[in-house]
């Protein structure tokens, strides 16, 4: 089987999307990519080439190339969604949701709601997340657990190609808002990826690692520092189960569940900052439901309440990292024993 | 000048093993051994199987250990004479690891990867294993599965024949489009396949749905087929394992899928998570869906087998042998009382409705003794 990229699995899967259903657009700023620029249309394709090559076969009706005004591309995406198209809308950034949050989180999240049923918004928000790349506070926030607060939303962060490609097309698929967080520092991982189209359910955590001392949830890029932690733990002896949730809206709680009734023992792993976090929504989930299987604390490994700094050394130490987690498995591995 | 060593090294089972860890020696160094005799358990990120001695011997030294993780065709063992020099073993041990590719790179690029044939308007995967100028064994597998169903056995027959497995339409990676999905409509692709090989009759293995496929195909085109060997075959009887039917082509999440899978082994614990993923990672590919529940339309509607086979069996008069397990919870394995005198009918104890994987052993021998016989 061919090995992709996270950035080729999401081309593939717009791509195909667009190839089987008329009603798909692509709407953002940037999305034909270089026009205007010396190599004009479709020289970069996208700020990070995930469009490249689209606008040659779909041509400017379907590449939609906008302003830049984040409120105007979810707002004529939310009403192309409820009149009739599919829209796949780009926020360059989600860091940029604020200029928008009135077409997401009051508009395109509720009209299902509002219009008794009658209306659908079959809208995908395609967006940038993470920190790692030195672009500062207002550039590498990872603001899914806002996202994920709002009824009426999808949300989505995948980790790696396969589910990157599957997940997409399931999102285009649905009939409500999705919001789909693409991690910046992710897009050149590769893993083995179909050629064909294919979906993965919303709601469906991955198991990454089988064990049965420790429960790991871990988000996006933070499941691959989970898995480098787990094989050093694993030469101690500790065996961790890592659970990748892949959609933090639905939320496969049955899977966490199950996972810490045999180990009684959690970590939830996160890029986010902790406050009103899915670290934190992760671990009530946990102390209401599977209380009486834990046998030590659950523990958060998070960034701290702070912005996102901008200074590579501090950047590095605000990101959870390998060490971190193991130490907070070795400390609930150890706890109580 | 006494029997040569021979060395014991790391199976290939399906086409992504790329390498394997020995969980646990079942013979200990020094001991001497039978053929069929188990000697080590290997485990692969999706299955746990045992491997066999394929001749007699005496297992001289353990290279890997227990724990020990290798890639294919790492050494694990040297056999031979009881009374081989402990220099020469040396020898041959560091001569071995002199000769062995460094990385699995080399061994996974020179692995034979399966090939693409069309024919009958239609596009067929299957793989092709060994060689020789007696005739092939081809083989197929049941409803839902593919080539990759035969991990413990392709390899372990194909040391004397071609074996070639392959993969049914709609299944594994052949074309998603099945047509109306009936008996005719697959064994149409089953006999262009047989008849494209143009090697002269084969032997013919096939699993449940491939079992009553391999019937039909001895019935229709009897020039095409030199044996048989059904192993759990469908069309003997009306009992079906409905839950299971609908249970598989439903399933699209993890809880789902294992139960359903549970089912066609006698221990569960043979059904790994990474073999629920690969069922869930083909079943969401587009058009899989459909194809399933079209072939299932056609062969298992209400709950009950729709093909009866038991007559095209009865006329045959090549060699028919059919394996069961006896505790087969998909296909019954009464259903072998249907099958005419002459062919033998062997009832594998402990093995459900795989025992190509659960007694693979026993069940290679069979095979290979009854296409040698």
């Amino acid at each position: 089987m061919a090995v992709k990229t996270i950035r080729q699995a999401l081309h593939e899967a717009l791509e195909q999307e667009m190839r089987r259903d008329p009603r798909v657009v692509v709407i953002g700023e940037d999305v034909s990519g270089g026009a205007g620029t010396e190599g004009g249309r479709d020289a970069a394709g996208g700020v990070l080439g995930v469009t490249k090559g689209l606008i040659k076969e779909f041509g400017e009706a379907r590449i939609i190339d906008t302003p830049i005004t984040e409120s105007a591309i979810m707002g004529a995406a939310a009403g192309a969604a409820v009149t009739g198209l599919r829209p796949v809308a780009e926020l360059m950034f989600s860091d940029f949701l604020g200029v928008c949050f009135d077409q997401i989180f009051n508009q395109a999240a509720k009209f299902r709601y509002m219009f008794g049923g009658k209306a659908k918004t079959p809208m995908v928000i395609r967006t940038m997340v993470g920190a790692g790349r030195s672009a500062a506070a207002q550039h590498s926030q990872s603001p899914y657990h806002i996202f994920t607060s709002v009824p009426g939303l999808k949300v989505v962060v995948p980790s790696n190609a396969y589910d990157a490609k599957g997940l997409l097309i399931q999102a285009i698929r649905d009939d409500d808002p999705v919001i789909f967080c693409e991690h910046k520092l992710m897009y050149d991982l590769k893993t083995e990826v179909p050629d064909e189209p294919y979906v993965i359910p919303f709601g469906e955590a991955n198991i990454v690692r089988d064990g049965d001392d420790v429960t790991v949830v871990a988000l996006a890029r933070m499941v691959h520092y989970a898995s480098e932690a787990a094989d050093t733990l694993a030469a101690e002896g500790i065996e961790c189960e890592i659970i990748d949730p892949r959609t933090t809206s639905p939320l496969d709680e049955d899977t966490i569940l199950e996972s810490v009734e045999r180990t009684g023992r959690l970590v939830v792993v996160d890029e986010a900052t902790p406050r009103c976090s899915m670290a934190t929504d992760i671990a009530a989930l946990v102390a209401d439901r599977a209380f009486a299987a834990l046998k030590a604390p659950v523990r958060r490994v998070t960034a701290p309440h702070t912005p996102v700094p901008f200074a590579p050394s501090l950047e590095k130490l605000y990101i959870p990292d390998q060490q971190r987690i193991a130490a907070a498995v070795r400390d609930v591995y150890g706890y109580a024993r | 000048m006494s029997t040569p060593l021979t060395a014991i090294t790391m199976p290939k089972w399906g086409l992504t093993m790329t390498e394997g860890k020995v969980v646990a020696w079942l013979r200990a160094a020094g001991t001497s051994f039978a053929p069929g005799d188990e000697l080590l358990e290997i485990e692969t990120s999706k299955i746990t199987n045992v491997v066999e001695a394929e001749a007699a011997g005496t297992l001289l030294r353990v290279v890997a250990g227990e724990g020990t993780t290798l890639p294919i065709g790492g050494l694990l063992a040297v056999t031979g004479p009881a009374d081989a020099a402990a220099a020469d073993i040396d020898a041959f041990v560091s001569g071995f690891v002199a000769a062995a590719p460094a990385g699995d790179t080399t061994e996974a690029a020179a692995a034979p990867a399966p090939r693409m044939l069309d024919v009958a308007g239609t596009r067929l995967r299957y793989l092709e294993l060994g060689g020789g100028a007696g005739a092939p064994l081809v083989l197929l597998h049941g409803f839902g599965a593919d080539l990759n169903t035969w991990m413990f056995n392709q390899p372990a027959l194909a040391d004397a024949r071609r074996v070639l497995a392959l993969d049914l339409p709609g299944h594994g990676g052949s074309a998603r489009d099945v047509g109306t999905g009936d008996a005719d409509s697959l064994r149409h692709a089953v006999e262009a396949f047989a008849a494209a090989l143009d090697t002269g009759p084969v032997h013919v293995a096939g699993h449940s749905l491939g079992g009553a496929l391999a019937v039909l195909l001895a019935a229709h085109r009897p020039d095409l087929v030199r044996s048989l060997t059904l192993i759990a075959p469908a069309g003997l009887g009306a009992e079906i394992n409905a839950a299971f039917i609908d249970g598989f082509v439903r399933a699209s999440r993890r809880k789902d899928a294992v139960e359903v899978l549970q089912l066609l082994v006698h221990d569960p614990a043979l059904v790994s998570r990474t073999m629920v993923e690969d069922v869930l990672r083909f079943k969401r590919l587009d058009g899989v869906a459909a194809a399933l529940a079209t072939i299932a339309r056609a062969w298992f509607a209400s709950g009950q087998q729709q093909v009866s086979v038991a007559a095209e069996l009865a006329g045959l008069t090549i060699p028919v042998q059919l394996i069961w397990g006896s505790e087969d919870r998909i296909v019954p394995v009464t259903h072998a009382r249907a099958a005419p005198p002459h062919a033998v009918a062997h009832v594998l104890d402990g093995a459900g409705h795989l025992p190509h994987m659960e007694k693979s052993g026993d069940v290679n021998r069979l095979i290979r003794r009854f296409v040698d016989g």
